[in-house]
């Protein structure tokens, strides 16, 4: 035997009591859809886990009723210290059931058991615990004393992080004092649902959250529903721009989290060995699905053939399999179409000449899966370097100055992430004031914390979640 | 290859002789090291989960790479010969325990552990601490004396501490010539040479830099292995500082195609600590270092925590302290 | 005997200089009672364009200077206002029908607002800004930055005041301006630029266009290298499709309101900016 070829380590399921099909969360219970179900599969074997209801319109204006009722006769009325109480209680809750949790997020959406178990789930909490502290501190929010919260929000989240975001939009939006409607991504609903068993173990007052589950087909009257005063998205770019345009001339508060191309900039002074970990964290961690991916590498001309026999020694190393096993680095893609698209700029890549190199690894039979690729000799007009793939796709291209550098960075129309690798501490300042992105890591990536803002320029959207900023936005503040 | 080669090779890099000057233009011109990214690499490799079969073999593996270490100054002849009985018959209760790579002692109690191998000797190896081991604090010729001492006592192997004094005061010329002429005091009669391995003492560098330029002067100079620590000094081995050394011995084996040696020493005293050695060696350098040439552990109390697991990995249920011995 | 007055030509400001509209078309500016007073000029969509290319091209100048200085060079336009108070007294007088004193107060709370608005340059980093406490080894900070360009719908009922209340607080983050005028009200707006003209501002920090609002502003709206809307007075236009096609790129739009002055004027076209660096002592 070889040692690399670790004996399979399985985490086991025996955790998770899932039930055969999932209903709505509206005013606190669970409640048949008025659309047809549809079946939730595990990407990593095609499996069905569970079938999940389909949220109609008039689901929706009930999800919508039940949030509105919540908030005028209770949460609303209730005191911050008692909003937070509640959040408390509920970040305790995700901490007691951190590991059911992880087996399902990685069960539902192929991702590594190793992420879920240890970035996704800790967030989760850590958000619900630093959100909790706030909902009695509003007044040092800054945007003057005894700011009004903004009444109901319809939240809409993607597939990549599908419990993280989840707690990303609720988290804020409860200390502020709204309620919410959330509408899962239709490939990832199953932890939000069990989210909804947390929120009545907690106690929470019916209404405060409501989830509902479906498509694109329930997501457009939510974001659309008159009596919704804030809407917060985290998508695509296109999805985000439909949603400017249909909340246009209305008042409806709206914060969008969008794509991204994001440059992984390394100077020749780069610490190598932590950068080639940052590139592969960039870029490879839940398997590329992530708006902020680090899916450009510039690197200086004079340490590209060594940063890219490096980087593919190091991703031969990486482990691709089934989410549940703790050693699995790279998992499955989260659906057919999602793969489809991956494959489909790949192709282009090569077909516009960039070289192709993926790393040899085995490819289970069934499931979705796409091992990782790095496109060399990328230029800056290639679709690859400038559409979002949102897969294990890396196109490097290079650079000569810090200001081609930044050039080359911020020519994009997206702006959501960057990074900086040089061991240059004022290098590192001054490229990362010129960079036109919200979030920019320094010998790092890929970092993420509930006091944090994050948050896109340009096309990557508007509004910024996380830390103070992430519930001002929830919040009426004044521009007059 | 041979030591001429070696030495050609080293003053190609350096280009030019081993000067402070010139060993400072090449070891500063190293990318440096980000601690938080190398610390972060490290505990992700911790985080492997090896099991069944794989830990098996880890254990056994373990037991076969470590350098039985007993380094006292109430060292006694008696405790020699019980420390090698122990290399020789880790498990009395299970013959099929593979033996240690090597026993690690202080030069004066060479001989016993050489009459105590007896038949054994050649199968386990002898190692010595010299260069006035731990502080290495006294002059060049008593080091040398030291080593060449117990290299005549019959020592297959060389643990040597480096300069730290000088290496942090920049003195790179004099750490090089030291571990040189170490090397050649290394040399037996028959021309061969007792194997050295150079201890940074990374406890005392502090820095991750100062860790990686200390590995590149070890092997530049003709170290054999680069070794952690003398134990003596806290912190001893961690992952992150043996992680880095092991990428230097990566990176010097893709420059040269010549195979340097780690011996992470001190502190490490679980299977669990000691299995994730393992994968970071295997997932870095590669499975190929997973050998006595290439890979040590320096231990004495990790052998007895690895022998209560394999008779877990072999009973099914959980040993106690009372089922292995001490030595 | 009366001395024969000497009239001014009221063109556009774009990139520092006063061109007529690349259109030739001027149109008739009159007092409140119908007399004519000028012929302002008409802005087509080519001056948009000029405008914005200005605009661009003074961004990272103006933002990149220090915000002391901006800050500074802020207060000196309230200098310069100052000391034109009276010709922009009477132009108020002329083309609003405002009583002097009505005119004067305008005039006088304009240069006020100003003031206001230059102090904050180096100060409305720190807060909005943040140290961000985030559990691990790293330094992490989040820093507003200024959109780009922001393209402004000058409020239409009022002549300096208004004007001054969405141009001044969107250049003290950095953002340089095109801004349209009141259709009816653009005198004062001229004047302003010749202020602009002789102060410190840079070219192209500030672009003024005078005309239809209605036609200029879709085609602001609509540009790809506008960051920001602000529809402060384009109440009366069909603002709702302007904002659909700000939603084409995505442009941090203000609907139409009444403006006053407060902070999230200036943070309205920003952008918080997160950075996060390692911190190992070793």
């Amino acid at each position: 035997m070889t040692f690399l070829d670790y004996a399979p380590a399985p985490e086991s399921q025996a955790v998770l009591h899932l039930r055969d099909e999932y209903g709505l969360f509206i005013g606190g219970e669970f409640r048949a859809g008025g659309g047809t179900p549809f079946a939730s599969i595990n990407p990593a074997t095609e499996k069905q886990i569970a079938m999940i209801a389909h949220a109609n319109e008039a689901d929706v204006d009930a999800a919508v009723a039940a949030a509105r009722k919540a908030y005028t006769t209770t949460w609303s009325k209730l005191s911050g210290s008692d909003r937070g109480k509640y959040l408390f209680r509920i970040a305790r809750l995700l901490q007691e059931r951190a590991r059911e949790l992880a087996v399902a997020e990685s069960l539902d959406n192929g991702k590594p058991i190793k992420e879920s178990r240890d970035v996704d789930v800790p967030l989760v909490a850590a958000w619900f615990f630093y959100y909790a502290g706030w909902a009695d501190k509003l007044d040092h929010v800054g945007l003057g004393a005894s700011p009004a919260p903004r009444g109901v929000a319809a939240q809409v989240i993607p597939w990549n992080f599908p419990l993280l975001m989840l707690a990303w939009k609720i988290a804020p939006a409860l200390a502020a004092g709204n309620t919410v409607v959330l509408k899962p991504a239709e490939t990832t609903s199953l932890t939000a649902l069990l989210f909804a068993e947390i929120v009545q173990q907690a106690d929470l007052p019916p209404g405060v959250v409501n989830i509902i589950t479906g498509a694109g087909d329930s997501g457009v009257p939510l974001v659309g529903h008159p009596d919704v005063d804030i809407v917060a998205f985290t998508g695509s770019t296109p999805v985000g721009r439909a949603i400017a345009k249909s909340t246009a001339g209305t008042r409806k508060k709206v914060i969008l989290e969008l794509g991204g191309k994001a440059a992984n900039i390394v100077f020749d002074d780069a610490p190598i060995d932590q950068a080639i970990e940052g590139i592969v964290n960039g870029i490879f961690f839940n398997q590329g699905h992530v708006c902020c991916a680090g899916s450009r590498l510039l690197v200086q001309e004079s340490v590209h053939d060594e940063v890219v026999d490096r980087l593919k020694a190091r991703l031969s190393t990486l482990r691709l399999g089934d989410p549940l096993d703790k050693n699995t680095d790279i998992g499955a893609i989260n659906s057919a179409a999602q793969l489809e698209r991956i494959r489909t700029l790949s192709d282009v890549g090569e077909a516009e000449g960039a070289e192709r190199w993926t790393a040899a690894c085995e490819i289970p039979a069934n499931g979705f899966w796409f091992a990782p690729t790095i496109f060399d000799n990328v230029s800056t007009s290639h679709r690859i370097a400038r559409e979002e793939i949102f897969g294990p796709v890396l196109s490097v291209l290079t650079f000569r100055t810090p200001a081609e550098a930044i050039a080359k960075a911020n020519n994009t129309p997206y702006g959501l992430s960057a990074g900086i690798w040089t061991d240059k501490g004022s290098r590192i300042l001054a490229v990362a004031d010129q960079l036109r992105a919200g979030v920019i890591w320094a010998n790092t990536f890929n970092r993420f914390d509930p006091s944090s803002p994050f948050g896109g320029y340009k096309e990557s959207g508007y509004g910024r979640e996380g830390g103070r900023h992430g519930i001002a936005a929830y919040l009426q503040g004044a521009t007059k | 290859m041979t030591e001429i080669v070696h030495a050609d090779r080293a003053l190609a890099l350096i280009g030019g002789e081993p000067n402070d000057a010139n060993l400072r233009r090449y070891l500063h011109g190293i990318p440096g090291v980000d601690a938080v990214g190398l610390q972060q690499r490290a505990a992700g490799l911790g985080t492997r989960s090896i099991k069944t079969t794989s830990k098996a073999w880890a254990l056994d593996r373990i037991i076969g790479l470590i350098d039985l270490t007993t380094l006292e100054g109430a060292d006694t002849p008696g405790k020699v010969r019980s420390l090698v009985a122990k290399a020789v018959t880790p498990d009395p209760g299970d013959l099929t325990c593979p033996r240690v790579a090597a026993v690690c002692v202080y030069g004066d109690m060479v001989p016993h552990a050489v009459q105590a191998l007896g038949a054994a000797h050649g199968e386990i190896a002898v190692a010595a601490v010299a260069t006035a081991f731990p502080s290495g604090r006294a002059s060049r010729s008593i080091k040398l004396e030291d080593t060449a001492d117990a290299v005549a006592a019959g020592a297959d192997e060389i643990d040597m501490v480096i300069d730290r004094g000088a290496f942090l005061a920049g003195r790179y010329g004099q750490v090089f010539d030291e571990i040189a002429a170490v090397k050649e005091a290394c040399r037996r009669a028959d021309g061969t040479y007792a194997h050295l391995k150079v201890i940074l003492e990374t406890g005392e560098l502090n820095t991750y830099d100062n860790v990686r330029r200390a590995s590149w002067l070890g092997i530049l100079a003709g170290g054999d292995f680069i070794k952690t620590s003398t134990g003596k000094v806290s912190p001893a081995a961690t992952l992150p500082v043996t992680l880095l050394m092991l990428e230097v011995v990566r990176d010097w084996y893709r420059l040269t195609g010549h195979q340097v040696g780690v011996k992470p020493a001190g502190g490490i005293r679980t299977s669990k600590d000691a299995i994730k050695y393992l994968v970071t060696v295997a997932e870095t350098a590669g499975e190929e270092w997973l050998t006595p040439h290439l890979f040590r552990f320096g231990a004495s109390s990790l052998l007895n925590d690895v022998l209560l697991q394999r008779q877990k990995v072999a009973t099914g249920h959980y040993s106690g302290p009372d089922y292995v011995t001490i030595d | 005997m009366s001395r024969l007055a000497v009239p001014k030509t009221y063109k556009l400001y774009i990139g520092g200089a006063f061109p007529r509209s690349e259109s030739g078309r001027t149109y008739e500016i009159t007092s409140a009672k119908g007399a004519f007073l000028a012929n302002a000029a008409k802005a087509s969509r080519k001056d948009a364009r000029d405008a914005v290319v200005a605009a661009r091209a003074a961004v990272s100048g103006w933002s990149g200077a220090t915000a002391y200085n901006r800050g500074q060079v802020l207060y000196r336009i309230a200098e310069l206002l100052e000391g034109r108070r009276e010709q922009f007294v009477a132009e108020i007088v002329d083309v609003e029908g405002a009583s002097a004193a009505k005119a004067t107060a305008q005039v006088d709370a304009a240069i006020d607002r100003w003031v206001w608005y230059a102090g904050w340059a180096d100060k409305y980093a720190q807060v909005v800004g943040n140290a961000n406490p985030v559990a691990g080894p790293y330094f992490n900070i989040s820093v507003p930055e200024p959109s780009g360009v922001v393209a402004i719908v000058a409020p239409q009922d009022s002549s300096l005041l208004g004007l001054v209340s969405v141009v001044a607080p969107a250049l003290v983050a950095g953002n340089t301006v095109v801004v349209v005028a009141s259709q009816r009200l653009p005198l004062s707006a001229i004047s302003l630029s010749e202020v602009l003209a002789t102060s410190d501002v840079p070219k192209g920090v500030v672009n003024v266009l005078t005309g239809s609002p209605a036609e200029i502003t879709p085609w602001l709206a609509s540009h790809a290298d506008v960051n920001g809307l602000d529809l402060a007075g384009a109440g009366d236009l069909d603002w709702v499709d302007l904002q659909i096609a700000a939603a084409d790129t995505l442009k941090r739009v203000l609907a139409p309101e009444e403006v006053g002055q407060s902070l999230g004027r200036i943070t309205a076209f920003t952008e918080t900016k997160t950075v996060w660096h390692t911190k190992g002592l070793i």
